[in-house]
């Protein structure tokens, strides 16, 4: 089938002669250092990553990071772990995004030396890649393993392990996404990886492979953490909690959770589909053979539009939460607020097709679909009314977290509304794939899940660490990020009409030139909300002392999770609370509950383990090996995954009590950060 | 006592505390406990229907292209049905000796219940050995997963459960040894049930296959 004019698949011909026994595809060559822009990068990241290991080498801090930190099955922790891991990913996602808008704004303009085009193909696959799987994802899931557990009033969640365990296997995943920015090249094939390009006779690089390698391994970690969830929330709550006496951010972890594990398993199956069409030559998705590539398009989007619901749906929850405690009232309309979580739960798996109207399908299915994506947004708009009426006539201060409330609401009504009308068939034949997409996907996430990330990292970063955030720098942040919002996506929206497609890297005509130079003056806001937020966690930490909290900071905390201490001790409640209906902190408050300071019991624990991240750490060198077509090493680190995940089941020494008296000890150092205010 | 709405709110108990004989009493609310009521059977679920989801990805491809024959060998110069039925009659039977297995385990008959694990076992390899002679077969005549659509599916659909079912077989050789060397302990009877549970529901997707692959395949 290879002719010999047909130089892409003459290079994969090449890559597949210089298969070494040893070190398969892996050669000097695949070093990306004839590129400057690479190499900067790269001489940048070795300086800071050594300067980093040096300060922490210097501190004498391995061995507390590793035993407090890296083995611990504390779910508070683990989601503190996944909160940075995701602020850091946030920076290099970021950046990619800085390169796509310079670039573009450069290119429309006629200057077109900025960024090799396949490396500019590379730059706005990995943004997509980073931003969902691993920086969106880990937020929404260290929101939820730190906070829901304290919420339904529980000591961890359900399998302390795992919990340790998903989170290694999603670092796994970052490992592998940043070794391909320097050790070879990455996916440039978009987001999704749509075949045929991004099969092997089109992408004959090893980008699609680390692409593939390092989403397979965080999507089972992705996929474990969601069934611990479930379970954690099913049986695990504290005595009293009924089903309809659950937080609404515990709720919406709830149906995030069942989305999680009714979805990504359709990512694996369809990601392993795709690995077998590379490494084994089958045909799925070929052009040729019977192979089917609209199947692929239609299984990665049976996960795809079930994510995006992953990724709004806590956030949703959270700024309940805050409505609440901010307005100083109930939450309106709870429990229409519970049935439209379970009804966008369903209805968001009815709705993939509406990502390609284009494929064909006919007017019948593009109806259906259209349809049953309108009506997705009529318990998400009950949502919203259900937000306004809780501020109606409540008591509002405008502290930060409010703030962000307050632009979610405005910035992610525009983008639902862009949403319904992309939704029409026909209007979304003249939009599929252009600048109006990006802008309005953009208009949601940023608008909504990024918004909803500061705001609950302003909301529960005294609870985390007992003491407030700077809101000066807070309030920059807010400007920059909003700011910047509106100034980098709404000429996005114009352009997308005017007939702009996405991922060009090349422009003839010139007359855009103006709109994009606006587009990437917005990015630059933004990049001063951003740095603000890094200021104002630097200054917050510096100031400290002054900033400090009690356990229910916020004076008008409703959950579980303000009953305790800031920061909670590691068995989070000395005595277990009970619940007596709906704001169970807010009604303990009005009935004068307080906590008993003696009688204390001893309390059962998890131990820490090192298993979780030595069984990430080997299949890393797994996923790395199988990238690299080094068969022997993936053999290898593949039957030591098998025996160390086998030798830790013959462990069942897994828990331990923590003493009365070592529980009264902590207790009676935490009476000042008791929530006594 | 504790889940009801109490009207009268001048003495509420808003803490779990100790009783003095909380040991004995055997009361949940008592129970000091970071573990409510154990989850491991329900997580198990839950991970066998996202298991069953990655077999419901894999029968619907299958549907779509498994008739895409590419000028390649169709499913019924292929399937050698009389060797699937016997593979087939391995599997079933290995279910009802697990089951036996687990009513000799809540007997507390660990010799009884070992040795059915064992007769388990050597059903599941059969299978495999079977299954392994199939694959050869096909792949003597020239029908590798890498011909057409139809083997593609084909070949991913029964190989990922003949993967899942040697899983099976090492998870179950595992928990012998460990069975043998802690005893009939909490944590061993869940495993051994996970797995019973793992076990069964590796028979129904075969069954499945059996069906729809196989059946229809050589039927069409």
């Amino acid at each position: 089938m290879a002719t010999a004019e047909d130089s892409v698949t003459q290079a994969a011909a090449d890559t597949g002669n210089k298969m070494h026994w040893f070190w398969g595809k892996l050669n000097w060559d695949v070093f990306p250092f004839y590129d400057p822009l690479i190499l900067g990068t790269f001489i940048a990241t070795v300086i800071l990553a050594t300067g980093v290991l040096a300060f922490l080498t210097y501190k004498g801090l391995w061995g507390y990071l590793w035993k407090e930190w890296f083995t611990s099955v504390d779910h508070k922790k683990i989601g503190i772990m996944y909160m940075i891991l995701a602020t850091v990913m946030l920076f290099r996602g970021f950046t990619d995004a800085i390169l796509m808008r310079i670039h573009q704004a450069l290119a429309s303009a006629g200057i077109l030396e900025f960024l090799p085009s396949y490396h500019y193909d590379q730059v706005f696959t990995a943004h997509g890649v980073i931003m969902i799987f691993f920086v969106a994802m880990p937020f929404i899931t260290g929101f939820m393993n730190y906070i829901m557990p304290l919420q339904i009033g529980a000591r961890d969640v359900a399998f302390p392990f795992l919990n340790n365990l998903s989170f290694w296997l999603t670092f796994s995943g970052v490992i592998l996404i940043m070794m391909s920015l320097f050790v070879g090249e990455f996916a440039a094939t978009g987001w999704l990886a749509f075949p045929p390009l991004s099969l092997l006779e089109f992408s004959p690089g090893v980008g699609v492979d680390y692409y593939l390698w390092a989403l397979n391994i965080a999507g089972i970690g992705t996929t474990l953490s969601g069934i611990n969830l479930v379970v954690t929330i099913v049986k695990m709550r504290a005595p009293g909690m009924t089903w309809m006496r659950l937080p609404i951010f515990t709720w919406s972890t709830l149906v995030t959770n069942v989305l999680i594990v009714a979805s990504f398993p359709v990512l694996t199956a369809t990601l392993a589909l795709l690995t077998a069409d590379r490494y084994l030559g089958t045909h799925f998705f070929t052009n040729d053979m019977g192979g089917n590539a609209m199947m692929y398009i239609n299984l990665i989007w049976i996960w795809g539009h079930p994510e995006v619901y992953i990724l709004i749906l806590p956030i949703f929850g959270l700024f309940s939460e805050i409505v609440a405690t901010f307005t100083r009232k109930r939450l309106f309309g709870y429990t229409s607020m519970v049935y439209a979580l379970c009804v966008i739960t369903v209805l968001s798996y009815l709705v993939w097709l509406h990502h390609f109207f284009t494929m064909g399908a006919g007017a019948d299915v593009n109806s259906f679909f259209g349809i049953t994506t309108m009506i997705i947004s009529i318990p998400t708009g009950a949502k919203l009314f259900n937000w306004l009426f809780t501020m109606y006539k409540g008591r509002i201060s405008y502290e930060l977290p409010m703030m962000w409330v307050i632009a979610f609401m405005v910035t992610f009504t525009i983008g639902g509304m862009t949403g319904v009308l992309l939704a029409v068939p026909p209007a979304d034949y003249v939009l599929h794939n252009s600048l109006f997409l990006i802008a309005h996907f953009h208009n949601v996430i940023i608008g909504g899940v990024v918004f909803g990330v500061f705001a609950g990292i302003t909301y529960w970063w005294p609870k985390a660490f007992g003491f407030h955030l700077d809101k000066f720098w807070g309030k920059v942040s807010l400007v920059g990020w909003v700011g910047g919002f509106y100034v980098a996506f709404m000429p996005l929206y114009i352009l997308g009409l005017m007939g702009v497609t996405r991922r060009l890297s090349q422009f003839e005509d010139t007359s855009y030139a103006g709109l994009f130079a606006l587009a990437a003056v917005g990015v630059a806001m933004i990049a001063v909300g951003l740095v603000a937020f890094f200021i104002q966690i630097a200054v917050s930490i510096r100031n400290k002392e002054a900033l400090a909290c009690g356990g229910d900071p916020w004076g008008s905390g409703r959950t579980l999770e303000w009953s305790t201490s800031s920061p909670p001790p590691h068995y989070n409640f000395a005595f277990t609370p009970r619940v007596y209906g709906i704001d169970a902190w807010h009604y303990m408050k009005t009935h004068n509950a307080t906590p008993p300071t003696s009688n204390y019991d001893a309390i059962h624990m998890p131990r820490s383990t090192m298993s979780g991240i030595a069984i990430a750490a080997l299949m890393t060198a797994m996923g790395f090996a199988l990238v690299w077509h080094m068969y022997w090493v993936a053999l290898a680190s593949f039957a030591a995954t098998l025996t160390w995940g086998i030798a830790h089941t013959f462990n069942y020494n897994r828990d331990f009590y923590v003493s009365a008296s070592e529980v009264s000890r902590i207790e009676s150092g935490r009476a000042a950060a008791t929530p006594a205010e | 006592m504790s889940t009801q709405v109490i009207e009268t709110e001048d003495d509420l108990d808003f803490y779990v505390t100790p009783k003095p004989d909380s040991a004995s009493d055997g009361h949940p609310d008592t129970h000091q406990d970071y573990e409510h009521e154990n989850g491991t059977m329900l997580g198990f679920w839950i991970y066998l229907m996202s298991d069953c989801l990655i077999f419901g990805i894999l029968f619907a491809v299958y549907a779509v292209v498994g008739q895409n024959y590419a000028l390649g060998p169709t499913p019924a110069e292929l399937f050698e049905i009389d060797k699937i039925l016997l593979a087939t009659f391995f599997l079933l039977f290995s279910s009802i000796t697990y089951g036996f297995a687990v009513i000799n385990m809540n007997q507390n008959k660990k010799a009884t219940m070992m040795l059915w694990l064992l007769v388990t076992g050597a059903f599941g390899v059969g299978f495999l050995v079977l299954e392994a002679m199939e694959f050869a077969h096909l792949l003597h005549l020239g029908a590798g997963p890498d011909v057409s659509a139809f083997l593609s599916s084909f070949w991913f659909l029964v190989g990922t459960h003949g993967l899942h079912v040697a899983g099976g077989v090492i998870w179950l050789l595992v928990l012998l040894v460990q069975v043998l060397i802690f005893g009939l302990t909490p944590a061993n009877r869940r495993r051994v049930l996970c797995l019973s549970l793992f076990w069964h529901f590796l028979d129904l997707i075969w069954i499945g296959v059996f069906s729809f692959v196989y059946l229809t395949g050589v039927i069409i």
